[in-house]
């Protein structure tokens, strides 16, 4: 889009990291990346365990250990296997999902401020529980994750349509606009229907605060097999989404198709961030966090920023749910809140600290 | 138009004209007297705009005609719409009782209902949507990037920071809100300002340091309403709400101050931000003062968020569609235009308000929600449309 291909000259100064990155030779640029994919592997593999063990009840490595092994019906057991596991195993599949679909958000409308949910995901998943509370009167929680994730993919073929309409296929800045717009009309109307009926606003009210918390049994089941799928999508989109960073007819000319790409993108963002609304509610920023972060670190390459989101992702995540466990001294923050208020400041330091490149 | 606009004549607005009338004209203005229009030369090409030039002594300018037709067509909106909010509500007002309330004519209780009680309101929805639609042109031109409002630079969040801790503090009184509000935001924005500000201030900077500092106050925000107690989340969740149902007249004359000095300060705020749209180095080499004028259309955008925010609470989407909606209207194409976001935003939450107000029989819907589907469907009518044409 015309808007952000205009950036700023001065980003590009001399003392830059892109001359640098350009003068490192390449064998020495790939094993910084590598390096920085073990780190980032090693960081997830930290905050799995400390997700299991950290909480309420204080549960040791041993114990844990023994858990898997085999259950023998002792509290800590019972945490681990039944309540532990499970929030862990959702903590990390909504993590990669919203990572993924947040860089690849990013890289579709080349636009900073893209979230996952700015194609009207986030909004019609919420706009689906409301009209399912309000008139089918669902009232159980593992009822509302399949009217979620069908107001999500709902929403955003809607905006891939609309933006389609005319010639071509849509442009970044059509689709960033449609789904904008058709995504605010959403939560316009889900806030009316919440208003109209109080029975509605008190069940509607917890898709504000994303939270890994007392999901229903089964939730993991349910939403692994779309976020995978959304992932293979994810990662096949990668490298012809580098070609769109060229623009739509340079990207042609090295033999991307440009429509198929955008599709692909669409299809991939759908079902990653409507599974992950679905399972824990509106966590985007975690999406446009670990985008730019995993921009700064491996460069502008989507081939290495999805993986590195993939392991990022479900890090950051779970060490915001841990934090929120320990955090307050009764009861938990909800992993919503506590991703921004740890993620927003160390977004800060990094656009101070890393070149602050533009899409 | 050649009836309304005596000192102005039809021009064929080329650049290369220009230069070539105006060394002609300033010789005729010289000898000439103080306001006169001198015929320019009819020959147009086909598919450039048309342009009027204005000249009075040695001051001229040239004016569009096309983007003019449509403000004046907007301006005309807004007051018919304005006049339909008086006449609507319990008591019915016609339109010959309506002019001869507002011509002075009519006492009693017919003048209490509209002088008092809807006047104002429909004032601050004129007031506060011009304001946000300006607020939302100058932080998307300035940050180039098509969802940039005010909520960049963190201001609502901040103000509800403040508002929080208001209460927290013990703090009951509107006012008072409304001053922590003001302060929070103001904060909010001079800090991110101040982040953002490394040996200049950039567009992409400003925005990845403005969407985390506005969401790690509102992450604050939402953990204060997990913890609060019940009464105190109330009384911030009734300011977050935002509405124009506090408007009266001392607000409002307080607010119409401050917007008659940005409203002085549209034309040159305009001029710098088309500027800017061709990069720093091409602004600076045209003679925009670069950092200076950011910083002046920073603040621009944040007294105008600053009024709103502070008279009527948060109101959003206005000043993220408004400009949209203005360019679509206006097919101005990329240039901003200030005066038609303006108009725009006005017409767009006094519309909503009038709709939220009588829609529904009996209900009375939070101007909000009711700005954001209408405006958002508006939105994508008009992005359906435009791609249709093309």
């Amino acid at each position: 889009m015309s808007a952000c291909e205009g950036e700023d000259h001065r980003e590009r100064g001399p003392e830059d990291g892109d001359a640098r990155d350009a003068r490192e030779p390449l064998a020495g640029r790939t094993r910084t990346r590598l390096l920085t994919l073990l780190l980032a592997a090693a960081l997830l593999a930290v905050s799995v365990a400390l997700s299991i063990m950290v909480g309420s009840t204080q549960v040791p490595l041993s114990s844990v250990l023994s858990a898997f092994g085999g259950h023998d019906g002792s509290p800590e057991h019972i945490a681990v296997r039944d309540l532990r596991v499970p929030r862990t195993a959702l903590g990390v599949l909504v993590g990669a999902a919203l990572a993924v679909s947040g860089a690849l958000m990013q890289g579709l409308t080349r636009n900073p401020l893209a979230d996952p949910g700015l194609l009207g995901v986030n909004a019609g998943a919420g706009f689906a529980v409301a009209l399912s509370v309000a008139f089918l009167g669902v009232t159980r929680v593992d009822q509302y994750l399949y009217f979620a994730f069908a107001g999500a993919v709902a929403a955003a073929a809607a905006v891939y349509l609309i933006a389609s309409q005319g010639r071509g296929s849509p442009t970044p800045l059509r689709l960033t606009l449609v789904g904008l717009a058709l995504g605010s009309v959403l939560v316009g109307l889900s806030q009316t229907l919440a208003l109209l009926d109080t029975e509605t606003f008190e069940r509607v009210r917890f898709w504000d605060v994303g939270t890994l918390a007392d999901r229903p049994v089964g939730t993991v089941g349910a939403v692994a097999p779309w976020v995978c799928a959304g992932l293979v999508v994810a990662l096949a989109c990668a490298r012809p989404l580098n070609a769109l960073a060229l623009g739509d007819e340079l990207a042609r000319a090295v033999g991307v198709r440009v429509g198929l790409t955008r599709l692909g993108v669409v299809v991939a963002v759908t079902l990653l961030c409507g599974s992950a609304t679905a399972a824990a509610g509106p966590l985007a920023f975690v999406g446009l966090m670990a985008g730019h972060a995993a921009r700064w670190l491996t460069g502008p390459d989507y081939r290495w920023i999805v993986p590195l989101c993939l392991l990022a992702g479900p890090a950051l995540v779970l060490l915001a749910d841990v934090l929120g466990r320990v955090m307050v001294g009764s009861g938990e923050l909800q992993v919503g809140v506590v991703v921004a208020l740890v993620g927003a400041p160390m977004l800060i330091v990094m656009v101070h600290l890393r070149r602050a490149s533009a899409l | 138009m050649k009836g309304r606009l005596v000192t102005g004549q039809f021009h064929g607005g080329q650049k290369s004209d220009r230069t070539a009338d105006h060394t002609g004209d300033h010789a005729a203005d010289h000898t000439g007297d103080q306001s006169r229009a001198v015929r320019e030369r009819e020959g147009r090409e086909p598919g450039a705009p048309r342009h009027l030039v204005l000249r009075r002594g040695g001051f001229s300018a040239r004016v569009a005609v096309g983007p003019l037709l449509v403000r004046g067509l907007l301006g005309l909106l807004v007051l018919s719409l304005a006049a339909l909010a008086l006449t609507l509500g319990r008591a019915q007002v016609t339109l010959p009782e309506l002019l001869s309330v507002l011509s002075g004519r009519e006492q009693g209780t017919l003048r209490t209902v509209v002088l008092e009680w809807r006047l104002p309101r429909v004032v601050a929805a004129v007031l506060f949507g011009a304001a946000l639609g300006v607020s939302g042109a100058v932080f998307q031109s300035l940050t180039r990037n098509p969802l940039g409002s005010p909520d960049v630079i963190g201001f609502n969040s901040g103000a509800f920071t403040g508002v929080v801790a208001a209460v927290l503090l013990g703090a009951t009184s509107y006012v008072a809100l409304s001053a922590w509000a003001l302060l929070g935001g103001v904060a909010t924005a001079g800090l991110v300002y101040a982040l953002a500000f490394r040996r200049g201030l950039s567009g992409f900077r400003f925005l990845i340091v403005g969407i985390a500092v506005g969401t790690f106050l509102s992450s604050l925000n939402s953990w204060f309403f997990v913890k609060a107690e019940q009464q105190q989340a109330l009384r911030t969740a009734v300011w977050g709400a935002g509405t124009l149902s506090r408007a009266d007249w001392t607000t409002l004359a307080l607010a119409g101050g401050v917007a008659l000095a940005v409203a002085a300060a549209l034309p040159l705020a305009g001029r710098w931000l088309r500027q800017l749209e061709l990069g720093d180095t091409t602004a600076a080499a045209l003679g925009v003062p670069v950092e200076r004028a950011k910083a002046v259309l920073v603040l621009l955008g944040v007294v105008t968020t600053a009024l709103v925010t502070a008279s009527a609470g948060p109101i959003s989407f206005v000043a993220l569609a408004a400009p949209h909606i203005a360019r679509r209207v206006t097919r101005r194409g990329g240039s901003v235009d200030l005066p038609s976001a303006a108009l725009v935003g006005a017409l767009l939450l006094l519309a909503s308000d009038v709709a939220a107000q009588h829609a529904i029989p009996g209900v009375v819907l939070p101007v909000g929600a009711v700005t954001v589907c209408f405006g958002g469907l508006y939105l994508v009518w008009l992005l359906v449309v435009e791609s249709r044409r093309s």
